[in-house]
C-alpha cells in the first residue's frame, strides 16, 4: 500500500505542515487508489480534477501560512450531500443528473477547513438499507473478505461507500448520514470507526432529507481523533435549519484522553437480545472489562422499551420518508417521465425513479400517515418513542456513557438477508434506539469474529456530550490495538 | 393486519405511484409483513403518555421578516425538466 494512503488524518497534517509532502501528492495517491479498485463500486461520481484544482490552492496557502484545520485532507462526501456543480443523485435513479446549484452547510465547512473532495460516496438508495444494495449505481462491495472465502460481502448502509472507501485507503475520511444507524453499522461492518453526533449537532440545510426528525450528518475515519477533527469542522449553528442547535461547539479532539477514572459505563440489560453471536457477546464483555482497567464503575441499566425500537423505527422513519419524497414529482428537477396527462407524469416518473425499497417505505409511511390509520400507527409510534427516548434519560441519572455491540453480526455476504425485509431490519437492532432519541453514538473497531472480519463496539452518550463518546472510544481505541487492514487495500 | 391488493392499490395512488398488477400482487405480502411487525407497538401502554415530534431540548428561533434570499432565477430553474421564460413547464393542467 502507498505510504500516503495509509496516513491518518492527523499524521497527513503533520506531514503537510513539515512539507513531508503536498496537498497534491497525498491527492494524486488518493486518485491512483481510487483507480485500483474502482471495482468497490465506493464512488457514484470521481472528481479527480477537481480535487487536484483544491489541493493546489491548499498548497498555496499553506505556504502563504493561511491553512485551514483540514486543509489539504482529501475526503470521499456521502452523495446525500448536495454540493455545487458537482452531481448530487442519493443514490437514486430520480435524481441522475441532477447538478446543484448550492453547498450543503456540511460541506461548505469543510472546505472553509481546506478539505478536498474526491467525489460522491455511494449509499443506499435515498439512504434506505442496512447493505448498500438498494443503490441504482450498483452494490458497493466490503475490503474485508471472510477468511478462507472470496465471497464480496456487504459494506452495510446506508453509508456504504463511505466505509468502505475509508477503509480501503480510498480517502482519508468522509462524510455519512445517519438515521437508524448508517454511520455506525457501515463502520463497524468495514474495520473503521465513525461517529454520528447528537440530532442538531451538524446542520441538515443541503442534506437531501429520508427522516427529518432522525437524520444526522456524521463522519468516518480511520482513528478516533480523525473523527473529532472531522466533526469539528462540520458542526455548528446554522440559521438554515431550524433543528440545527445553537450551542457552542466543543473541543472534540481534547476529550480524547484516555482518562475514565470516576466515570459510569452503563450495560443495558435489554441488549442482551436473543440468538446473539457468543463472539459478540465475548467482545462486549472484553469491552467491559477495558473500562474497568481505565479506572470506570461499571453499572448494568434498563432501557425496557428496546424491544419496540425496531418498531417505532419502521413507523416514523417511513412515514417522514413518504413526506419528504413527495417532492420528487417530475417538475422541478429529477427524472420526468414524458406524459400528456398531469397525474400520469407525476405517477409514471416516480414508478421510474424509485427503486422497491424505497417504493416500499413510501407505501408504508403513506399507508400510516392516511386517514383512519394516522393514530394508530404514527401517533403511537410518536408516543412509544418517547417512552424509548425517556429509558435513556433515565439510565444516564446512574451513567455517564452506554457501552453496546453495534450490530448482531460482522459484514454478511451479497444476497444474504434479502428475502426478508425485517430480517435486514434486524442489522439496526442496537444503533436504532440512540437515533430515536436523538443521542450521539460512535462505533470503534474493537475486535474479530472467527472468520476474521471485523466486529465494532457502540459508544452512546447523554444529548450533546460527544465528549464522552470520544472519550469512552479513545480508551476503546487504544486498548483494542485494533490495527488489521482489510484484504482488498490501495 | 393483512393489507389486500386493492388496498395497496389505493396506497399507492394516494404516493402517486404507477404499480402495475403484478407490482401490486408483489407488494401486498411484503407491506402486510411490515404492518404486522410494527402492530407490536399496540402492546404498550400509551395511554398517559405525550407524542414525542422532535428530540431536541431547543425552541424555533425567529428572524426579521424581510427577504434575505432570491434573485436566482436561472439557478432553480437549472435542473428543470423543462423550462420556458422564467417558469417550470409542466402538462396541460387546466383545460
Amino acid at each position: 500500500m502507498s505510504a500516503l494512503t495509509n496516513l491518518t488524518i492527523e499524521e497527513a497534517l503533520k506531514g503537510l505542515e513539515k512539507k513531508d509532502f503536498t496537498a497534491v501528492e497525498l491527492t494524486q495517491a488518493h486518485i491512483d487508489a481510487m483507480e485500483k479498485h474502482k471495482a468497490l463500486n465506493a464512488y457514484i461520481t470521481e472528481t479527480p480534477d477537481l480535487a487536484l484544482e483544491q489541493a493546489k490552492v491548499s498548497d498555496e496557502r499553506r505556504a502563504a501560512g493561511n491553512a485551514g484545520n483540514l486543509d489539504g485532507i482529501p475526503l470521499g462526501i456521502k452523495d446525500l450531500f448536495c454540493t455545487d456543480g458537482v452531481q448530487t443523485t442519493a443514490a437514486s435513479h430520480i435524481l441522475e443528473g441532477f447538478v446543484p446549484r448550492y453547498e450543503s452547510t456540511v460541506t461548505a465547512n469543510l472546505f472553509k477547513d481546506g478539505a478536498v473532495m474526491l467525489g460522491k460516496m455511494n449509499l443506499d438508495e435515498f439512504a434506505m438499507g442496512s447493505s448498500n444494495t438498494t443503490s441504482y449505481f450498483g452494490n458497493v462491495i466490503n475490503p474485508w473478505k471472510r477468511e478462507g472465502d472470496d465471497s464480496d460481502l456487504v459494506p452495510g448502509g446506508s453509508s456504504g461507500g463511505s466505509a468502505s472507501a475509508v477503509s480501503a485507503r480510498l480517502c482519508m475520511g468522509a462524510t455519512g448520514t445517519d438515521t437508524g444507524g448508517s454511520i455506525r453499522q457501515p463502520a463497524a461492518f468495514c474495520g473503521i470507526s465513525g461517529i454520528k453526533p447528537t440530532y442538531g449537532r451538524c446542520s441538515r440545510w443541503g442534506t437531501v432529507a429520508f427522516a427529518s426528525s432522525l437524520d444526522q450528518a456524521g463522519t468516518f475515519a480511520r482513528s478516533v481523533t480523525d473523527n473529532a477533527l472531522l466533526l469539528q469542522s462540520m458542526a455548528g449553528y446554522d440559521p438554515k435549519d431550524s433543528t440545527s442547535a445553537n450551542k457552542e461547539v466543543p473541543d472534540f479532539v481534547a476529550a480524547i484522553d484516555g482518562n475514565l477514572k470516576g466515570k459510569t459505563i452503563g450495560i443495558p440489560k435489554e441488549y442482551r437480545v436473543d440468538g446473539m453471536p457468543a463472539e459478540i457477546e465475548k467482545l462486549w464483555q472484553q469491552g467491559i472489562e477495558w473500562m474497568k482497567a481505565e479506572g470506570a464503575n461499571i453499572v448494568e441499566v434498563s432501557l425496557p422499551h428496546t424491544h419496540y425500537a425496531l418498531a417505532t423505527y419502521y413507523v416514523i422513519a417511513p412515514a417522514e420518508a413518504s413526506s419528504n419524497l413527495a417532492r420528487y414529482d417530475g417538475v422541478r428537477y429529477g427524472h420526468r417521465a414524458d406524459k400528456e396527462d398531469l397525474k400520469d407524469m407525476y405517477e409514471i416518473s416516480r414508478a421510474e425513479g424509485f427503486g422497491d425499497e424505497v417504493k416500499r417505505r413510501i407505501m408504508i409511511g403513506t399507508y400510516a400517515l392516511s386517514s383512519g390509520y394516522y393514530d394508530a400507527y404514527y401517533i403511537k409510534a410518536q408516543k412509544v418513542r418517547r417512552l424509548i427516548s425517556d429509558d435513556f434519560l433515565n439510565a444516564f441519572k446512574t451513567c455517564d456513557a452506554l457501552l453496546t455491540p453495534t450490530a448482531p453480526s460482522a459484514a454478511f455476504a451479497l444476497g444474504e438477508n434479502e428475502d426478508d425485509p425485517i430480517k435486514m431490519y434486524l442489522n439496526d437492532v442496537f444503533t436504532v434506539p440512540a437515533s430515536l432519541a436523538g443521542l450521539p453514538g460512535m462505533s470503534v473497531p474493537a475486535g474479530k469474529d472467527s472468520k476474521g472480519l471485523p466486529l465494532g463496539l457502540q459508544i452512546i452518550g447523554r444529548p450533546w456530550d460527544e465528549e464522552m463518546v470520544f472519550k469512552v472510544a479513545g480508551v476503546i481505541e487504544n486498548l483494542a490495538q485494533f490495527d488489521d487492514v482489510p484484504q482488498l487495500i490501495a | 393486519m393483512s393489507l389486500d391488493k386493492e388496498t395497496v392499490a389505493k396506497v399507492a395512488t394516494l404516493a402517486r405511484i404507477r404499480m402495475n398488477d403484478e407490482e401490486l400482487e408483489r407488494m401486498a405480502p411484503q407491506l402486510s409483513k411490515i404492518i404486522g411487525f410494527v402492530e407490536q407497538l399496540g402492546e404498550v401502554d400509551t395511554d398517559q403518555v405525550e407524542p414525542l415530534a422532535n428530540v431536541v431540548d431547543i425552541t424555533l428561533a425567529l428572524r426579521d421578516d424581510e427577504v434575505n434570499d432570491g434573485a436566482c432565477v436561472d439557478k432553480v430553474l437549472a435542473n428543470a425538466p423543462e423550462s420556458t421564460q422564467g417558469f417550470f413547464v409542466v402538462p396541460k393542467v387546466v383545460e
